[in-house]
């Protein structure tokens, strides 16, 4: 019964979010986190998603979706001199992450719904499911 | 003359393995509403009730042990077609959500509907049964 299916395809779409929605909140955390070298300063950090073909054997390939890494961002760290500050180096310059507070905001908003349309196909489908087991009665 | 599952239920079974077979085609699409270069995918439904009505006819039977069974009277899958998309976007993903969506929720009241379909084609046999 491929309605079934939908529940592996929905869950993997859920957690998939959920993970996005994790990695927004750890970068809106960091969003002020300063360090004294570019080495060790916090940079945004995205998931990547991809297709699983689940059922490729019978040619129908629908599929969930999987995180196949999390990039940092590679946009420039911002630099600012300020001798008096703790973290400042022998050049009196401390950098600050590279998190975009607007896209990370924008993330959020984007994996929020797509979490909830994914909880919605899980419903509609369990709810279907549901009628075709009381069928005949 | 015996009452015969298959033409006593009609259409709707048939229709009934087309929708949940569309519903979990559309529910991939959504899940990959945000996986970059997925192209959104759907079925034709009048094709895939031509496919799967024609299917329980021409079943190749299995006269002997080592036959391989071609699942005759099963639904095979029929052809998919990428949707044609109103809005191009950056990361080459072709899924609509609001065209989803609303696919997604007609698919599964006309779901709903061969199930009531089915279920009145059910009773009917049970009246012809009881024959009160």
């Amino acid at each position: 019964m491929s309605l079934f299916n939908i529940f592996d395809i929905a869950g993997s779409g859920m957690s998939a979010q959920s993970l996005r929605l994790n990695t927004t909140a750890s970068n809106l955390a960091n969003v002020d986190s300063v360090s004294s070298s570019t080495g060790e300063t916090y940079r945004a950090r995205q998931p990547v998603f991809a297709t699983v073909l689940s059922n490729a054997r019978d040619g129908m390939q629908e599929g969930g979706v999987a995180v196949n890494g999390i990039v940092e961002s590679l946009a420039p760290l911002r630099m600012e001199h300020n001798p008096s500050h703790p973290m400042a180096n022998e050049d009196g310059n401390i950098f600050h992450s590279n998190v975009d507070p607007v896209t990370e905001m924008a993330n959020m908003m984007s994996a929020t719904r797509s979490y909830q349309n994914n909880v919605e196909i899980a419903t509609t489908s369990k709810q279907l499911l549901l009628q075709t087991l009381r069928l005949g009665q | 003359m015996s009452i015969n599952f298959d033409s006593a239920l009609g259409v709707h079974s048939d229709a009934l393995r087309v929708h949940s077979k569309r519903a979990e085609l559309l529910a991939s699409n959504l899940t990959n509403a945000d996986t970059p270069n997925y192209k959104a995918r759907d079925i034709d439904f009048k094709d895939a009730m031509k496919t799967a009505s024609s299917n329980q006819s021409t079943g190749i039977k299995t006269t002997h042990t080592n036959h391989i069974s071609t699942g005759g009277g099963q639904f095979t899958s029929p052809d998919l077609k990428y949707r044609t998309i109103m809005q191009d976007s950056l990361d080459g993903n072709t899924v609509d959500e609001q065209v989803e969506q609303t696919q997604f929720m007609e698919n599964s009241i006309k779901y709903q509907a061969s199930l009531t379909f089915l279920g009145s084609k059910f009773k009917d046999l049970l009246t012809a049964v009881r024959g009160d």
